[in-house]
């Protein structure tokens, strides 16, 4: 066996580790014998190590051959030949996809140990994990993707497993509210996402990455199409990673996130997840090479979102929303990195940051007790000193940016405003019509379903 | 034609038949519904017999061994291809989870009898080759949900209104086309009819109204089988593409992305579940109609792809519902129910299928997604985007429906509301199928990649017939105004001189390859 299937086999490992643990999850839920706690965890802790050392060992493998771009080929999931269509299933391991994959193994197995001990006896304990497994599959998927569409493919599971989780303590209406919300800007997020690899597609004639990004290893390699093309297809990413990443427009979504569980907001919306448009910016990186133009509103969402994130996290009153506004400015300056062309700065920005964040935010709720313990002894609140802002900024200026902050930045309301309220005031308005139609035609009232009010006895009807 | 190795296709429309009468004769409903469990289990069993069997043929087309019906008629009456073979035992399959499914408490307002006719009636429409076969019989399939809506003391006319307009289009624009060839006047108008008709029972945009009327107003399980098999695709596949023009595709191909987002948008500002769902499958099934008016192989077979997926999501979906509403009445979707403690493996189903349905990776839709929305943007490159929104709209209307169903609040329940096994049972099939055609896609595309290159060609050739049919009417017309005209000037010639002036589609003609040029 030569170097080559040693890798090839480990980069099967690699991918096959998560997508095993998701099946036994699903099914064993699906078929209504769910496993007990210790056994997820045990399932867990196997998986995600094994996944990790095989991508440990990859990474060995490539520095000592000093190797910079690995191809895995699973082969064509769907191919029909003579339109010259084809769905092919590519991983790659490069200096971009390794370091997030091992990443992801990292911080996920982290959160998955610290979740077995903070969800014990949780009614909810078994659907967390499987969420969990979809989101890492989905994770390493996204990284180690060598076609737009097994990208797409991870990016999916991600958004999915994202929203369940939020709704995750779903006896509740605002955790659902919340979760709901998210799964519409990434609704939203996906179609730019989908469009702008289907556009992709057709320009250059494939899927494959290095079809679209030039043959050289990342970050190497030269976009094959014009600048005005390229402005359009990166205009499109650029909103698919801005609803993923939370930049500005729709960071409204961020604070909300951080209804769910924390292990989940640590791993999704602290360090992963949030990263995630990021790393597609990283991944297309060539396409931003080729405009100018679209370098520039790069750089420019990442800066407003990070003066944003910076403004807003200082006036939040509960720790996880403030650590979210946090990683909202990190995440933006990263972007603006990317923007600029610093790729290699922008990955360590990355990895830095999201295993800084995923401590904090595992850390915040014993924080605050430490905290309340600390001046619980001291028997007053901990004094704090002005900052330098306070001091310089005129009183007006800092109650307006206040009520700006405490509003978020009114993004929200401006997206309810002018959105998604005249969106449904227009179809109501047809619902309407349809109603008078339909009652027109019956001669009398049509609709048996104005009368559905929800009741609870309507078993004992039945019986 | 190549003959199957048994008679499946008359078999699987007769057990159905003969079970009706059977099942209408007895009492006892529970019985019934054993009864009717049984011969929907023996129909699937003949239905996806006649699909392997059909698969070993290796042919686009074959009949049933000992054709009764070709011995009488002398005529190919029942007929499977590589088109409708896999739609069979969809059908079947579709009929027998529903009424699996039915719980003891639906028994009684549940229709055994009428439902297996309609299956009967359902297979052979999807057997059918014949014009006027397929015109009787999708007029008879109107008749038991009519009976239903009678005899629950429903209004009946809206649907009434609409299914008289679809049968009285279907004849006349069939007996029109039967007057006169296709590209004549009389047989575009006898396209018109007919495309009219299959867009009223497709329930696109504006003639939808009588969907949303019959899931008001009949039981949820005979709504969702008249409309779940698409038979209003069926009707253009069958009677529309082979004869309509390439302006009037692509005004279907329009008009149904509309209603595609218009019913994507609709699904979000509904109060109750049925509506919801009614409109959600218009989505849907107004995407397969965008696939086929396309008449790319590639555009065709996601069409076809999305039919299947469609059809076996949506329905799985339905069912759910059908189930939630046997637990608690009709639902509302103005407020939290918070089931999911009651019933997690519904609400996994709900998740499972509406995913599915909206094409998220790794379930069944995810192919023919891809493959529907590549066709539309390479054929309408921004048109096309259309179908991304329709189906963004939806996936969002899907996540509402299950948090609004299964979440958000603290159910309490006297009973227990888990499921049984019979539910059990269908929610494990469909979730089998969902997820082993979502890994395991390549036999399928396959297959309906030759069923769209059939199509396309089919189109093509009639496409080729209707201008040549054209060309020698217009030529004969020509020479008949030459010849009661005054003599032309030397040098010219008054034949392509006449062509010109008088005859625009001659033009055109003359444009691509003129004999008389060629000469």
């Amino acid at each position: 066996m030569n170097y080559d299937s040693i890798m090839q086999v480990l980069g099967v490992c690699v991918v096959a580790c998560p997508a095993a643990l998701l099946a036994v999850f699903g099914v064993m839920s699906l078929i209504g014998r769910p496993l007990g706690e210790r056994m997820m965890a045990r399932f867990t802790q196997v998986s995600v190590v094994a996944g990790l050392l095989a991508a440990l060992a990859i990474l060995a493998m490539m520095l000592v051959l000093d190797t910079r771009h690995v191809p895995v080929e699973i082969g064509n999931w769907v191919v029909i030949p003579a339109q010259h269509f084809h769905f092919h299933l590519k991983f790659v391991f490069d200096r971009l996809s390794v370091p997030f994959a091992i990443l992801s193994f990292v911080l996920c197995g982290t959160v998955g140990a610290f979740t077995s001990r903070y969800l014990h006896r949780e009614p909810g304990y078994g659907r967390f994990f499987v969420f969990y497994a979809v989101f890492l599959l989905g994770m390493i998927l996204s990284s180690l993707a060598g076609t737009i569409e097994t990208l797409f493919l991870g990016w999916e599971l991600v958004g999915l497993s994202s929203a369940l989780l939020v709704a995750f303590f779903h006896d509740r209406p605002n955790p659902v509210r919340n979760g709901q919300r998210v799964w519409t800007v990434y609704r939203f997020a996906d179609a730019a996402f989908l469009i702008a690899a289907l556009t992709l597609h057709h320009l250059t004639g494939e899927g494959d990455f290095e079809g679209l990004m030039g043959r050289g290893p990342w970050p190497e390699g030269v976009a094959s199409i014009t600048g005005s093309r390229a402005l359009f297809v990166g205009l499109l990413l650029l909103v698919a990673a801005a609803g993923k990443s939370a930049l500005v427009p729709f960071s409204g979504w961020l604070p909300r996130a951080m209804e769910g569980p924390t292990p989940s907001s640590a791993v999704f919306y602290g360090s992963l997840s949030v990263h995630l448009g990021a790393f597609l910016l990283l991944r297309v990186s060539p396409v931003l090479e080729v405009s100018p133009l679209l370098s520039a509103a790069v750089v420019a969402i990442g800066l407003i979102s990070a003066l944003f994130g910076a403004v807003t996290a200082r006036v939040q009153t509960d720790i996880k929303s403030a650590l979210a506004f946090a990683s909202l400015t990190q995440v933006g300056i990263i972007v603006a990195e990317i923007g600029c062309g610093l790729r290699y700065i922008a990955l360590i920005h990355i990895i830095g940051h999201a295993c800084l964040r995923t401590l904090q935010l595992l850390r915040a709720p014993t924080l605050l007790h430490d905290y309340g313990t600390l001046e619980n002894a001291i028997g007053t609140q901990l004094s704090r000193a002005p900052t330098f802002w306070e001091r310089v900024v005129p009183e007006q200026g800092r109650v307006w940016l206040y009520r700006f902050s405490m509003e978020r930045g009114f993004l929200d309301a401006v997206l309810n405003e002018y959105i998604v309220r005249p969106f449904l005031a227009l179809f109501r308005y047809s619902d309407r019509l349809e109603r008078r139609w339909t009652d027109m035609l019956s001669g009398g009232q049509s609709r048996e379903s104005d009368e559905v009010k929800p009741h609870t006895a309507a078993l004992e009807e039945f019986v | 034609m190549p003959e199957l190795h048994l008679p499946w296709l008359e078999l699987s429309i007769l057990i159905p038949l003969l079970g009706a009468v059977c099942v209408g004769m007895l009492r006892d409903r529970e019985l019934a519904r054993k009864l009717c469990v049984a011969i929907c289990t023996l129909t699937l069993v003949f239905a996806a017999g006649e699909w392997i069997d059909f698969g070993t043929l290796h042919t686009f087309e074959a009949h049933d061994h000992w054709d009764l019906i070709r011995r009488i008629f002398h005529k190919d009456m029942f007929v499977v291809d590589e088109l409708s073979a896999p739609l069979l035992p969809l059908a079947a399959l579709l009929y027998l989870m529903t009424v699996l499914s039915t719980l003891r408490t639906k028994v009684n307002r549940f229709s055994f009898g009428w439902t297996l006719t309609s299956q009967g009636i359902l297979l052979a429409t999807l057997s059918c080759r014949e014009p006027w076969g397929i015109v009787a019989l999708l007029s008879l399939a109107t008749i038991p949900p009519w009976t239903e809506l009678r005899s629950r003391g429903r209004s009946t006319r809206v649907f009434v209104i609409h299914m008289g307009l679809f049968v009285g289009l279907l004849i006349v624009g069939q007996l029109l086309l039967d007057a006169g060839s296709a590209g004549t006047p009389l047989g575009i108008i006898a396209g018109a009819l007919l495309t009219i008709a299959a867009l009223l029972r497709s329930g696109i945009f504006p003639l939808h109204c009588w969907m949303t009327d019959l899931f008001e107003k009949a039981t949820f399980g005979t709504a969702l089988l008249f409309v779940a098999p698409m038979t209003g695709a069926y009707a253009v596949m069958r009677l529309v593409l082979p004869i309509a023009p390439d302006w009037a595709l692509q005004s279907i191909a329009v008009v149904s992305l509309f209603t595609a987002v218009y019913a994507g948008g609709m699904a979000l500002v509904q109060h109750e579940a049925r509506r919801f769902y009614c409109y959600l499958f218009l989505s849907h099934s107004s995407l397969v109609l965008v696939g086929m008016e396309l008449v790319t192989p590639i555009g065709v077979t996601g069409a076809l792809l999305v039919w299947l997926s469609v059809g076996l999501s949506l329905a799985g979906f339905g069912l759910t519902l059908r189930c939630i509403e046997s637990r608690i009445g009709r639902v509302s979707l103005d407020q939290y129910h918070g089931l999911y403690d009651h019933t997690p493996t519904l609400g996994a189903l709900f998740l499972v299928t509406g995913l599915a349905s909206i094409g998220f990776p790794g379930t069944v839709g995810f192919v023919g997604a891809e493959l529907l929305i590549e066709g539309a943007v390479t054929v309408y490159p921004f048109v096309g985007m259309a179908v991304v929104i329709a189906a963004t709209l939806n996936g969002i209307a899907i996540l509402q429906a299950y948090f609004r169903v299964f979440t958000g609040a603290r159910y309490v329940a006297s009973l227990s509301l888990r499921v049984r096994t019979p539910e059990r049972v269908a929610v494990l099939i469909f979730t089998a199928l969902i997820l082993g055609g979502g890994l395991f896609p390549q036999p399928r595309v396959t297959s309906r990649y030759h069923a769209a290159e059939a199509l396309v060609r089919q189109r093509h050739s009639a496409t080729q017939r209707e201008k040549t049919a054209v060309a020698s009417q217009t030529l004969n017309h020509d020479k008949r105004i030459v010849l009661s005209q005054p003599p032309a000037p030397s040098g010219s010639d008054p034949l392509n001189e006449n062509i010109q002036t008088k005859s625009p589609r001659a033009i055109e003609w003359r444009g691509a390859t003129s004999p008389a040029e060629n000469q």
